[in-house]
């Protein structure tokens, strides 16, 4: 049984397709990466399996249980985090503070344990480990909004990963970053993928998908035109022209 | 001790602290607008009225059901809130303060126009003023409680962006009605005080402008900080008393304000990026020593 299984997913917005009839599966501990020209579907894809949108037709399951119907919290209680491509982490807490809204998830279901304090030595003390991984351990005291984007995607991956999650899922990780900071992300992303989360990756720039990813999905115009190891995706004649464009045929 | 003037006056102010913090947990930490804030208030006053004169419950008997009943209600009157964000809140908590105004006015059973008259103060005006002060401070303590627990927390992230709030695992919905019920259970611990001390409400004392001082409160002093509700306030509670000759002027002063205050120093005077907070922080910089031996 897959980890992650998206069967024949389809989601209209007032008519237009943005998504149809879509399926992949996502194996346990594996990197799949979804790629695509803009307008493909990609985040609209990822906010379905977030439960922010509700897809108008298909199946999603996630480690065999059907999850299409929760609400986004259930989701990310269930162990799915995720990222924005567009960023928005809490803008007026500081690092730490961010970070640790990820962690309230195990106090909220009781009136008592919800009513704990939130900053305490221990919370404050895992947070910190987290923010070093994603190397913000110096940035903790700030305030988020204030930071560069590229700061503000890392402290989104840290504020996911606060979830402890079994799947993650990254939106455009790398966009906005500085070329030296591809590497540095890509080894954060195979470390978390060493520890047993699964990922999914969207992204855009082709040389990190290809090095990242075991298998690779490729959607256009909300259709799933390719799906296979980057070797055989590059090769796609359709996935080639989905991004080229079209030679143009005259009858 | 005082005069019964200063302490009518006193009493008075207490009364908008509470009824400033209760906005405050809803407007300012969980970011829910809300420009109806003076119909949660009527409701805790007329529950708190009538269960006084009509069932003759005494003050303290009262209280916990005034409160409990007001958080209830609150809580009902939030699912319409539920599905709508921002400007269009702002809108229906207007439509909420109109109706529940509306229904205290006409309906027979809250007394019309005559109001209710007639409730017993077990207390004298000067114990009053102590009773208000105690309860003023256990807010405080409320307050500082909330804002420091994984609750608060989760409103603060809701105020800030309430689809992160929801993938980080918060229900949104949840807490939206927790935050509406905690800050009418507080108005209602306003309006039973306001009820008893005042001996006789009516419809009028919960309309539109009231809920419009309330606010005008939060966002002088700086909202989203406790500090600023309790200093707001004060300050414009005692500004009226003050300047008495100008008083038919008041919604006026305070729609300027608002005005003034969203332009120049949107987080209030006591805001975290205020002006204000900034030149105590830079002095508090300048003299460490004097922070250490102090």
């Amino acid at each position: 049984m897959a980890f992650l299984e998206v069967r024949c997913l389809t989601k209209e917005f007032y008519g237009l397709r943005a998504l149809d009839r879509v399926d992949f599966s996502v194996e346990e501990r594996k990197i799949l990466g979804i790629i695509g020209p803009n307008g493909a579907g990609k985040t609209t894809l990822f906010n379905i399996i977030s439960g922010i949108l509700r897809p108008t037709a298909g199946e999603i399951q996630f480690q065999g249980a059907r999850i299409n119907h929760l609400k986004p919290h259930q989701i990310a209680m269930a162990g799915i985090a995720r990222t924005f491509q567009i960023v928005r982490p809490f803008g007026n807490f500081t690092v730490l503070k961010n970070v640790l809204v990820g962690f309230g998830h195990r106090f909220y279901p009781g009136l008592f344990s919800s009513a704990y304090r939130f900053e305490k030595e221990t919370h404050l003390e895992r947070a910190r480990e987290i923010l070093a991984r994603v190397g913000m351990e110096t940035y903790q005291g700030s305030i988020a909004k204030n930071l560069p984007l590229g700061l503000k995607k890392h402290l989104e991956i840290a504020r996911a990963l606060a979830l402890d999650p079994s799947l993650l899922l990254l939106d455009e990780p790398m966009a906005g970053l500085q070329y030296e900071e591809f590497e540095k992300l890509a080894g954060l992303i195979r470390g978390l993928r060493e520890e047993g989360i699964t990922i999914v990756l969207i992204e855009h720039n082709m040389q990190v998908v290809m090095d990242l990813c075991e298998r690779i999905v490729v959607l256009d115009h909300g259709v799933k035109i390719a799906e296979g190891s980057p070797e055989e995706v590059r090769t796609d004649p359709q996935v080639i022209e989905a991004y080229i464009g079209q030679e143009e045929t005259v009858a | 001790m005082f005069g019964g003037y200063i302490i009518t006056v006193a009493v008075t102010i207490g009364i908008y602290i509470i009824l400033a913090m209760s906005l405050n947990i809803i407007t300012g930490y969980a970011g829910q607008i809300s420009l109806g804030h003076a119909a949660f208030w009527g409701i805790g006053a007329y529950c708190s009225a009538l269960l006084s004169t009509r069932l003759g419950l005494p003050f303290w008997i009262g209280l916990p059901m005034t409160i409990a009943i007001t958080a209830l209600t609150g809580s009902l009157l939030a699912i319409p809130c539920l599905r709508v964000r921002e400007d269009f809140l702002a809108i229906t908590t207007i439509g909420i303060n109109f109706v529940v105004q509306a229904v205290f006015l006409y309906v027979p059973f809250f007394g019309g126009a005559m109001g209710i008259g007639g409730i017993r103060s077990p207390f004298s005006t000067s114990s009053f003023f102590w009773i208000t002060l105690i309860f003023v401070l256990v807010c405080i303590v409320l307050d500082r409680w909330l804002v420091t627990s994984w609750i608060g927390l989760a409103l603060e992230s809701i105020r800030e962006d309430e689809t992160a709030a929801a993938i980080s695992g918060i229900d949104v919905v949840r807490f939206k009605v927790a935050a509406f019920a905690i800050g009418s259970g507080l108005t209602g611990l306003a309006g039973h005080l306001y009820a008893h001390f005042m001996t006789f409400i009516s419809a009028d004392d919960f309309g539109f402008p009231q809920s419009i001082v309330i606010l005008s409160m939060i966002v002088f002093g700086g909202i989203g900080t406790l500090r600023g509700a309790i200093l707001g306030a004060i300050i414009l509670g005692v500004a009226p008393e003050i300047f008495r000759p100008v008083l038919d002027y008041r919604t006026l002063i305070y729609g300027g304000l608002l005005i003034f205050m969203m332009r120049f120093q949107p987080g209030g005077i006591l805001g975290d990026q205020s002006v204000l907070p900034k030149l105590f922080r830079m002095v508090r910089q300048r003299s460490p020593a004097l922070v250490r031996s102090g």
